[in-house]
């Protein structure tokens, strides 16, 4: 293990979770779009995460059930086990989540509650479809830097044929997603990514 | 006998026809975590699937609007597009249920899984098993974003403007790296005054 033992005060905590609460509102395109940022807090800047780690949260998050979101969490706990218990792990995640999710959530609330009162508007039509394209073009951006940052000593090219293999059976057929996800995994446990 | 004829059944408004909609608070619960709980690696594809294509509570032109709102807003997406959704039926208590439900088990999970990958994080094969799904994720997000593409079709932007945004932002983005936030209000920007001037 890889850890690291840092010890927090409560003015980091406080920095954390106005960090994050930053993070929040700048979170457009969702939570994934901070990771640059929250890197360079949490790795360059204060040193609490280790890069391994960090890389750990994503690609667990990624992987595991639930909203991707949750890496957040996962970083959070990792913070609090650095510094050396797991009740310093559940604040860590109780300042990391709520750091995040509280602002957007607020301000998207009521946003969206009244844009759907005045649905009917030009200008909110005009803004539901007109950011369209850029919306599928921040998609596939995502896509590509996830596929960009699957570490990894050996050849880049088996993961990037893994992703634009999986992308077009799931694009294309009705395969559930388990059985591709599973696939993944089993090739990269094999060795063969 | 003809004297009584029983009373005319409403007609249904053409623009609100009788749809499935979730009945409570704990059935909008229960399917938004069962729905979290099948997105490895993302929900959005599940959430399409789950609430448009079988339970029908939003139809796909409803799906994609929310969807936009949802990516433009900070936060994340499907924590938005799941608030959105809870607050159509139920205003702000569907939308904080919708939010446990996307949450709360989920998290559970994740905590556990943490625990469990610690001791193990050094082992290959594992760390090669979350390479493999982490490229699989990739090509899943990707296939989203090819899906809700077709929507591009009743775009009031002609096809040459919808290309052209979308590959300058995936350039941007992808390949430049750029901070997201001034690409999307140049981009959104110039596809929103585009559309506004063909709407009326």
């Amino acid at each position: 293990m890889s850890a690291v033992h840092i010890t927090l005060a409560w003015h980091d905590w406080l920095n954390l979770f106005g960090h994050y609460l930053l993070l929040s509102l700048m979170s457009l395109g969702g939570a994934i779009s901070t990771t640059s940022e929250m890197h360079r807090f949490l790795v360059e800047q204060h040193g609490w995460l280790t890069q391994a780690q960090f890389n750990d949260s994503i690609a667990l998050a990624q992987a595991a059930p639930g909203p991707n979101v949750l890496f957040v969490a996962l970083m959070g706990w990792k913070v609090g086990m650095n510094a050396g218990s797991t009740a310093a792990a559940l604040l860590g995640v109780l300042v990391t989540m709520t750091g995040i999710l509280l602002p957007s959530t607020i301000f998207t609330y009521q946003v969206a509650q009244w844009g759907h009162r005045n649905r009917e508007l030009r200008a909110v039509r005009a803004f539901k479809q007109g950011m369209a394209p850029v919306v599928i073009a921040l998609l596939l951006s995502t896509a590509w830097i996830l596929a960009n940052s699957a570490g990894g000593s050996g050849a880049r090219w088996p993961l990037w044929l893994l992703a634009l293999i999986s992308c077009l059976v799931i694009w294309r057929t009705k395969l559930h997603l388990l059985w591709v996800l599973g696939a993944g995994a089993l090739l990269g446990a094999l060795g063969f990514v | 006998m003809t004297s009584f004829s029983p009373p005319a059944p409403a007609p249904a408004p053409p623009a609100a026809p009788d749809r499935p909609h979730p009945g409570s608070l704990p059935e909008l619960f229960l399917a938004f975590t069962v729905l979290a709980l099948q997105g490895f690696g993302g929900v959005l594809a599940v959430v399409q699937r789950e609430l448009v294509d079988r339970k029908r509570w939003l139809t796909d032109e409803e799906f994609i609007e929310d969807w936009a709102v949802a990516q433009i807003m900070p936060g994340p997406n499907v924590v938005n597009l799941s608030m959105m959704i809870g607050a159509r039926y139920f205003g702000l208590r569907g939308a904080l249920t919708a939010l446990a439900g996307m949450l709360a088990v989920p998290l559970v999970l994740i905590l556990l899984l943490a625990i469990v990958h610690a001791r193990f994080a050094d082992n290959p094969q594992v760390a090669g098993a979350l390479r493999g799904m982490a490229a699989v994720s990739a090509g899943l997000i990707a296939a989203a974003g090819l899906k809700m593409s077709v929507a591009l079709r009743r775009s009031p932007l002609s096809l040459p403007w919808c290309l052209a945004i979308g590959a300058a932002g995936f350039v941007l983005v992808a390949l430049l790296r750029l901070p997201l936030a001034p690409v999307l209000l140049v981009l959104g920007g110039l596809g929103c005054v585009l559309a506004y001037r063909k709407l009326r």
